[in-house]
């Protein structure tokens, strides 16, 4: 990527500049190597302090596996994640070995899609909520026990349950207590990978709310993985919207969502179910299927797919540009397209 | 407002309370699920399975016997009298018309004037009283204490008619009194081998699993040739290996560890199995990203995943060393005598003469047949428990 949009900024909590993650693909009797999943292919974006990013994207295109990499659960192949610590300075997560990494884990935690898989069914509450203190100092039970109360109460639910287990609980609450678990250290940045994509719509709204309430309360920093863009859009302050491992467009939810400038997000707005049936919107009907990651299209990914697909598009991969104030765009045409939105 | 009035109202209270907070938690029975550790889940869901409950009380039952097998023996298991060779089983009466008084019936012996061998006969019209906690040969309880009480035996103990629950062998030995001596050997020969595979199978598998890679490769390449080998034939040629001048308890340790080394295989590859799957596990990457050590990832929440399916798993790996210890000793390459086992009671029940004059040398077959169904029914009944979340 010459084109390289993104400054320094002092409001920066954390920078992702070309992060890239390869999944080898090997075969045979001698596990050679024959090609590689580029599941993250040189992505850039970064976070404000405060601030929701949304980050969209089909199934597959590589949403999960960039959010895990930021919170190294992964290793990325390549790439640089600059993180503001607490202390005020900056550390490349990407070079960090697993001991230099210990320390920053609690200013970055995550809340996981699976309300039934995250939380380990042979623990209580209180070990749960109370692990990620006890193994980064807290080791007085009777402060723990306060702190978990204090944080189950934060999130909704009774400080009496501390002594019970999972699967006591419903979808919603198991929810509830992973995001517990998730600010008992403190963070600054949570990473959410689709945090309500498993629980009933009637919870999904109190699930959301309850994030913006936390948000607003203890000053956090969310990366919103999600494939809904309606709940992106109630939650997000940007928006990026990724495709087979890139980043394509990443904009103001507001200026997003009303004047998309990416095919491929005018794409998915216009699968957006509106409510309200007078309302007509510009069908932008997405054909074929998505490319396979281990073996993209040349060019722009999108072009095979994209009803705006010039000869260009076919032969050269477009930049990821500012084309407006903090609109980003990567796409060959996106000058001179009018692209419906749902602003 | 009355006291009564006072109360329902701070109920109905309490009643909101629940409902806004979400928690849809009545009664008491519900808290204490609630609050029930897996532990807890597990047994309440064996506790259901009533067939494994019973196979459990059989099997605590065969334990006791491993523990003192001399209080439940009537004789000396090594006393021969060669002219006391293959008397029938005596049954047992516990009623003596309607009162609570146990006997036997007497064994007359008669020499056939053919064979000119002595023949015993049961004859009902002669009763031996019986009694329980009587005195008999002295031994020492688990080796701390001397004492020469026995669960049962007859009222007098000097009397001429003994007692031979399931008759004699061909050296005149209590089949009965063998047989409790036997359970010890071969229950605790299963368990044991049992317990040095699972210690073989978790720590393999455990690093194959967690660390894979090539010592993954390495283990599980093993596990292959291991499990592709024919045990019989392993087993028959470890076996004769063992010096021949080896004390019954060497060579007993010695076939737990053969019997163990073949053994862990399935027990690794099913450890293996879990780490990867584990790993995968959200709850495992939480642990890790709220920055817990490895040692701490695997004892607090991978380990205590799969303990209750190593458990089952062991309890199901148990009869088959069993059968195994009983089969060799059997052929005459296991356990030898003086030693006794299962497989070295069989051993006297090899030939069809002996099957035809003494059909009871084979009860120790039955006592096989009982231990091997009930660790297959706990088994069974535990592996059912063991995921109390229903994935």
């Amino acid at each position: 990527m010459t084109n390289r949009p993104i400054t320094q900024s002092p409001n920066r909590l954390l920078e992702v500049k070309n992060l890239k993650k390869y999944f080898p693909i090997r075969k045979g009797f001698f596990r050679t190597t024959i090609g590689n999943v580029r599941a993250v292919d040189d992505v850039s974006f970064f976070i404000n302090a405060g601030e929701t990013l949304g980050l969209v994207g089909e199934s597959g295109c590589g949403k999960t596996t960039a959010s895990r990499c930021i919170l190294r659960a992964l290793v990325p192949t390549s790439g640089e994640m600059i993180f503001r610590t607490k202390e005020g300075a900056s550390a490349d997560l990407a070079k960090l070995s697993r001991a230099q990494l210990r320390p920053l884990r609690p200013q970055m935690q995550m809340i996981f899609q699976d309300p039934y898989g995250s939380l380990n069914p042979r623990m209580t509450l209180f070990d749960i909520v109370g692990e990620p203190m006890y193994v980064n100092g807290m080791t007085n039970r009777k402060e723990r026990v306060e702190r978990v109360a204090e944080l189950l109460r934060l999130v909704g639910l009774r400080p009496e349950y501390m002594q019970r287990y999972p699967h006591a609980f419903s979808g919603g609450q198991r929810q509830r207590i992973g995001i517990a678990r998730a600010l008992s250290v403190n963070p600054r940045l949570v990473v959410a990978d689709e945090p309500v994509s498993a629980l009933d719509v009637s919870v999904q709204a109190q699930i959301l709310n309850l994030m913006l309430d936390l948000q607003k309360r203890l000053n956090l920093t969310y990366l919103f993985v999600a494939h809904n863009l309606s709940v992106v859009r109630h939650i997000c302050d940007r928006v990026a919207v990724m495709y087979v491992g890139k980043i394509v467009e990443m904009a103001n939810t507001l200026e997003l969502y009303a004047a998309p400038k990416h095919p491929y997000t005018a794409a998915l707005m216009s699968a957006v179910p509106v409510a309200d049936p007078r309302i007509k919107t510009g069908n932008v009907e997405l054909k074929g299927e998505v490319p396979s990651p281990a073996n993209p299209p040349s060019g722009c990914y999108f072009h095979p797919r994209c009803e705006f697909a010039a000869e260009v598009c076919r032969k050269d991969a477009p930049a990821f540009r500012e084309i407006t104030p903090n609109h980003f765009v990567s796409c060959h045409r996106a000058d001179e397209l009018r692209l419906p939105g749902i602003g | 407002m009355t006291n009564e009035q006072m109360t329902n109202g701070k109920m109905e209270n309490d009643a909101v309370e629940e409902v806004t907070l979400g928690a849809v938690f009545a009664s008491k029975a519900e808290e204490r699920v609630s609050v029930a550790s897996n532990w807890k889940l597990v047994w309440w869901r064996f506790r259901k399975n009533k067939l494994a409950l019973l196979s459990a009380l059989v099997l605590i039952a065969f334990y006791v016997v491993v523990l003192v097998p001399d209080f439940f023996a009537t004789q000396d298991p090594e006393a021969t009298d060669a002219k006391l060779a293959f008397i029938p089983t005596q049954g047992l009466n516990l009623f003596d018309g309607t009162n609570f008084s146990p006997w036997v019936p007497a064994v007359v012996g008669k020499r056939n004037p053919v064979t000119l061998r002595m023949e015993f006969k049961i004859d009902e019209t002669k009763k031996v009283p019986i009694r329980f906690f009587t005195e008999g040969f002295k031994y020492k309880v688990l080796g701390l204490f001397e004492t020469n009480i026995h669960l049962i035996g007859p009222q007098d103990p000097q009397s001429a008619d003994w007692l031979y629950l399931f008759g004699t062998d061909r050296l005149g030995r209590d089949q009965w009194s063998r047989m409790m001596y036997g359970t010890r050997t071969s229950m605790t020969v299963g368990l044991f081998s049992v317990i040095l595979s699972v210690i073989l199978g978790v720590l393999l598998g455990g690093i194959s699993g967690y660390f894979g890679g090539w010592p993954d490769l390495i283990i599980q390449r093993l596990i292959e040739l291991l499990q592709s080998l024919p045990t019989i034939p392993i087993w028959l040629a470890m076996t004769a290996a063992l010096p021949q001048d080896w004390r019954p308890e060497q060579v007993f340790f010695a076939i737990t560890i053969i019997l163990a080394f073949i053994g862990w295989t399935t027990l690794g590859r099913e450890v293996r199995g879990r780490f990867l799957s584990l790993r995968e596990e959200d709850f495992v990457l939480a642990a890790d990203l709220a920055g817990a050590s490895r040692l701490r990832i695997i004892t607090r929440h991978m380990v205590p995943a799969f303990m209750s399916h190593i458990i089952a798993t062991s309890t199901l790996a148990i009869p088959v060393m069993i059968v195994s210890e009983t089969s060799l000793s059997f052929l005459g390459l296991g356990i030898r005598p003086p030693a006794i086992s299962w497989g070295v009671l069989l051993q006297e029940a090899q030939n069809i003469q002996t099957l035809a004059l003494a059909p009871w040398l084979l009860a120790p077959g039955i006592a096989v047949i009982i231990a091997v169904l009930a660790f297959n029914l706990v088994g069974d009944g535990l592996r059912d428990a063991a995921d109390p979340y229903g994935h």
